[in-house]
Order: structure tokens, then sequence, then C-alpha cells
């Protein structure tokens, strides 16, 4: 491929390849601080491209291949190209990932103990995890807990975190001095706004961290908490897993330990000042 | 220019990959991945020294494939169970077949349908049994679902309603269109029980068949992972009274010419010394990726698309099917 850049998050490497200069250039900006990959072979490669030659030119749009793809995934324009690199390499982790259990969550640390936190599109486990980073937790990341069977272990994938619409501004303020990629209008999601995570959470991305508490928020209703039985967790953890299914046994006999081990709770709330202090209430009573 | 050499050269003689930069690599696995044959590599590399990322990615590669390997043989068995009480015989086909049978093929191999072949004058009951037990049509067109009843070599695809899985129910190994009518009644007749209830292609057979998916059906697609299972099955199992069944079956062209390649490309058996005129289109079909596991080679690759359903449909039928499928994207 013409352009192409090679990257580490986390345990994971990556080489992102494309026809145009543009969405390659935004990524070596915005992961400037991130280590290569293992030995410098990745892991996963993706591959933005365009679908007919002159499409690089005319009316671009960036079709999202890889290692693993989905078929009819909708190209996207070249403005959004950072959009379509992330996504491409989110994709071959949901698709392609066979060493850890990957969760839909996201998770942050404090004092080697994790904190995960999943639920529907729109709960704010991205935002939470964001300002829980702002508030000195160290970010293990917004979109994929890795949960490894061998040792039980959640390891860290502080990609850039994913800002959607009102949580733009939030974190914009909460985090003045952060750096942001650029802001990305209309996307399929709205609009998007990627954050580096800080430099704590990426010179330590290689350090696991043990489960400690998992969280179900919901966003936009009147505070409440509940206890969640394992039961129920480990079912609502299968849904919020892409490889469950594929890593069979593994993944079950690893899925039961963390649900046996760690307390869960249901946080409903209706702004992010109640559930952080719920939060911290939660994490010490866990 | 980077082609899957390097990854038929790694199959062939794993000490090759010593002199692999991070790039060659790099190269190997995607084409490897792209080829499915990264858990069968992973096997022929294993032990050997190579950098710590490349064997962490293969030894996941290969845990995948153990679980494929499980799961296929679940899968056949629940086929069986659906079978049994009508006294179908199952015959298991390609990759199920290898795993079953344990054959060094199946080392590390990915494995997708469940192929079965039963005798035609029972394909009626053994989809009416099938159905009963929980699989489902795939193909919601009526078009398609004729095509396949009336022209090819299998039912329509089912796919498991519970475990996601899909069967090809075969009742011989070709399309009925095509020029080459192989023996169905023989591999039938001949077939080799296993002991668990389930059965396989006889070893000429088995190599027969490769052969024909190979080059007498489709376009090449997997080709490089087919032309493994035949270079597997020969070094196993030899080719004692192949030419012969071959023959029968109408397959000499497509036999020999599946070993010339495989020779040419893993040194199978005595056929290394060389590949044959036409056999040069093979190869560079055969060998048409980049270095990020793309296809390569469009003119090659569309040439033997259009080769492929020359060779399925007479050329009357050939241009009623696509007409058909026409006017359907028009609509």
């Amino acid at each position: 491929m013409r352009h192409l850049t090679r990257l580490r998050i986390g345990p994971v490497g990556f080489r992102v390849g494309s026809d145009w200069r543009a969405p390659i250039a935004v990524l070596e900006d915005l992961y400037r601080d991130y280590p290569a990959p293992e030995d410098g072979i990745p892991d996963f490669n993706v591959h933005l491209f365009a679908a007919r030659p002159w499409r690089r030119f005319l009316r671009p749009s960036v079709h999202i291949g890889g290692d693993f793809v989905i078929p009819d995934a909708a190209p996207l324009p070249l403005a959004q190209g950072l959009l379509a690199a992330e996504m491409g390499m989110n994709l071959q982790m949901a698709l392609g990932q066979r060493r850890y259990l990957l969760l839909h969550a996201s998770a942050v640390e404090r004092d080697g103990k994790a904190l995960l936190m999943t639920g529907m599109s729109g709960a704010g486990k991205s935002t939470l995890a964001a300002l829980l980073m702002a508030k000195g937790w160290r970010l293990i990341g917004d979109e994929f807990a890795l949960l490894d069977p061998a040792t039980g272990l959640i390891h860290g994938f502080p990609r850039l975190i994913s800002l959607k619409n009102e949580a733009i501004a939030v974190m914009e303020a909460a985090l003045p001095h952060a750096r942001f990629g650029p802001l990305l209008e209309g996307t399929p999601k709205g609009s998007i706004r990627h954050l580096v995570p800080d430099a704590h959470a990426i010179a330590t991305m290689a350090e696991p961290a043990a489960p400690h508490l998992v969280l179900f928020p919901s966003y936009g209703f009147a505070a409440a908490e509940r206890e969640v039985l394992p039961s129920e967790t480990f079912v609502r953890l299968t849904q919020a897993s892409t490889n469950y299914v594929a890593l069979a046994e593994r993944g079950f006999d690893a899925l039961t330990d963390l649900v046996r081990k760690t307390p869960a709770r249901a946080l409903d709330y209706p702004d992010t000042v109640t559930a952080l202090a719920a939060v911290e209430r939660l994490w010490n009573a866990a | 220019m980077t082609d899957a050499r390097i990854l038929t050269e790694a199959l062939r003689d794993p000490a090759t990959v010593a002199r692999l930069d991070p790039e060659g690599w790099t190269a190997l696995l995607a084409i490897a991945r792209a080829e499915q044959l990264i858990g069968t590599l992973s096997h022929r590399l294993d032990g050997l020294p190579m950098p710590g990322a490349a064997a962490r990615i293969l030894s996941d590669a290969r845990a995948s494939a153990e679980q494929g390997r499980i799961a296929a043989l679940w899968e056949a068995e629940m086929a069986r169970r659906a079978l049994a009480p009508l006294g179908i015989d199952v015959i298991l086909l390609k990759g199920t077949a290898y795993a079953a049978a344990g054959f060094a093929a199946s080392a590390g191999r990915s494995i997708g349908d469940l192929d079965i072949l039963v005798p035609r004058a029972q394909l009626d009951a053994a989809e009416a049994a099938l159905l009963a037990t929980g699989w489902e049509w795939v193909k919601p067109d009526p078009y398609d679902d004729l095509y396949y009843r009336r022209w090819m070599h299998e039912l329509p695809p089912l796919i498991h309603r519970d475990r996601d899985r899909m069967i090809d129910v075969h009742h011989t190994i070709l399309p009925l269109t095509a020029r080459i009518t192989p023996d169905a009644d023989a591999l039938i007749a001949d077939s080799v029980a296993l002991g668990n209830g389930l059965r396989i292609l006889a070893s000429a057979d088995r190599i027969c068949h490769a052969a024909a998916h190979l080059i007498a059906d489709g376009d090449l697609a997997g080709g490089l992972r087919n032309l493994w299972d035949i270079h597997c099955l020969v070094e196993e199992c030899g080719t004692a009274g192949l030419a012969e069944r071959a023959a029968l079956h109408g397959l000499t062209a497509a036999v020999e010419r599946a070993l010339r390649l495989a020779g040419r490309l893993y040194g199978t058996g005595n056929h290394a010394s060389g590949a044959a005129g036409k056999d040069q289109w093979y190869l560079r079909r055969l060998l048409a990726r980049d270095g990020w596991g793309r296809p390569a080679r469009k003119f090659t690759r569309l040439g033997f698309y259009v080769r492929s359903h020359w060779l399925r449909m007479p050329p009357v039928l050939l241009a009623q099917h696509l007409f058909k499928k026409w006017r359907k994207d028009q609509n």
C-alpha cells in the first residue's frame, strides 16, 4: 500500500496501510507516543483503500479492509479517514483476536486493580472512563477490555478515546490541555472527536490489572444502584464479548472465574457528578 | 515483488523462515491468514527459532485451528445422528474427513463448512431429516434454489439454526453441468468406514476429489490450501491405484496437473520435476497475493473466474444464467 504506519496498542500490534496520506498522517500524530509492534511484526493489518482507482481523487471514499472483514461495511468520506482507521483496528480485534476474551467495556485502574464498565452504546462508559482518567485513574481502555484466560488479569488496550456528541464538550472542559484529534462531523454516530490517552496510560499500557469491580452504568435515569448477581453478569458479559463463542471452553472458564470473584453493580445516573461520586463509593465498598 | 511464494516456501522448507526480516514475517503471516493456511503454517514451523511476536501469533492461530477441529468433528457427529435413523451412512469430505481420520493434512487446517456425500437416491430423505433436526435453508431466492437442485452436485446449503454451522450435502463431486462426470456410485461403494459410524473416501478417491475441486471446479480460490491437502495426502498414503481411479472418474488431466503443481510448489513426491505449458498460468494465479495478503494480478484472476464458469456450464446454460442474474440485478 502507498502509505503506512505501524503501532502497538496494549499487547496488540497493527500495520495500517492507506491509499491516501492524510489518514496516516493523523494516526502518526495522535499515536506518536505509542511503541512499534513487538519485534516489528504486527498482529493485524488494516487496509484503507479506494474501491476504484479514480475514487482516490474523485469524491474519495475510504473502504475498510484488513485480515478480517465483514461484508457490506459502508465506506467513509476521506475527511473521516481517522475514524475508518480506528474502525478497521477495532474490526480486526473483534473478528480476529483469540488470545484474550474481548469484553466490549471501558476500564480504568487504581492500586493495580481494574474497574470494568460495560453497557449499551450511549450508556456513558467512554465518558466515565475519560473523566476518571482526568481524576488520576489509569485508563486501561475505552472500547475493549482484554481478559487473559491464562491469568484472569485485564490487559490494556488504550487506543484513542472516541468521544461522541455531548461528551466532546464535557471532555474539552475537563481536560483543556489534553490532545484531541480533528472534529469529525456527520459520521454514522454523529460528531466524533478522539482524545489521546494521557502519558501515564500510554507508558503503563503493558501492565495488566486484576479485576476489582464490574459496573453497568446507564446514563439518563434517576440515581439508583443495585447488585448484579454473577449469573446475570455472566450473561451480560457474554453479550458484550465478540469472541466468547470462538474461545469456547477457554472463554467460558475465564468468564466464570471473573464473575465469581468480582462484585458487580448496576448504576443509573442523571449526570456525571453523581456517577463519579457513586463510582468512588462502590469502588471502596467492593 | 512479494507474492505467496513466501508462504509456499515456508511450508515446503520451514528452515527458510530463518532468513526473514520483520517485513518478511509480516507478509508471510498476512498471506498465510488470507489463504487460511496460518494454522497449518504454525504446525510446520513448530519448534523453530523465530521472533517472539511471530511465535505468539502462530500459537494463537494453532489454538484457534484446534478449536475449529473440535467444532467440525462435533458437527460431523450431529449429521451422523440426524441421518443414522434413515440408514444413510455419512461420508465426510475434505477438511472434516482429514480431521476425523487424523491425517497429516488436518494439522492446523482451518475447516469451514461440513461437506458430506450421500447417495443421490437418498438425497430427498437426507434433506428432510436435516430440516427436521434444526438445519435451515440459506438461499432465499427461488431461482438459486432451483439452480442448485437441477444443476449442482449438492443441495442448496443449509445452516443449523442453533450452532450457525453450514452443511453442504453432495451427491457427487462436480456440478452436473460440468463436462466431466465422476463416478459417484464408485466413490460411495469404495468409501472406508472409520469405526465411529462415519466414512471417508478411499485413498485414491480423496486425491481425485481434491484435484477435481482444485482444477476442474471453481476459480482456484483457496487453491494453495487445496494443493497442500493434496501434498499431504500423497505423502501420507501414496498414489497406489490413483491413475486408474482418476481415469475412471475422467479426472486424469486434473489429477496430473494437481500433482505437477504440488510438486512444483511443495516438492510433492517425485513430481518435483517441473511445470509444463499452461501450468505457469496456474502458478501465477495460485500465488497472486501482495505483501498485505490482498488479492493481486487482477487479470489473471479474472481469467480463471471466467474459466470456472466456462467449465461449469455449457454455453447456452451459461448465457441463460448470466441473463437471469443480470435481470435480477436490474430490479
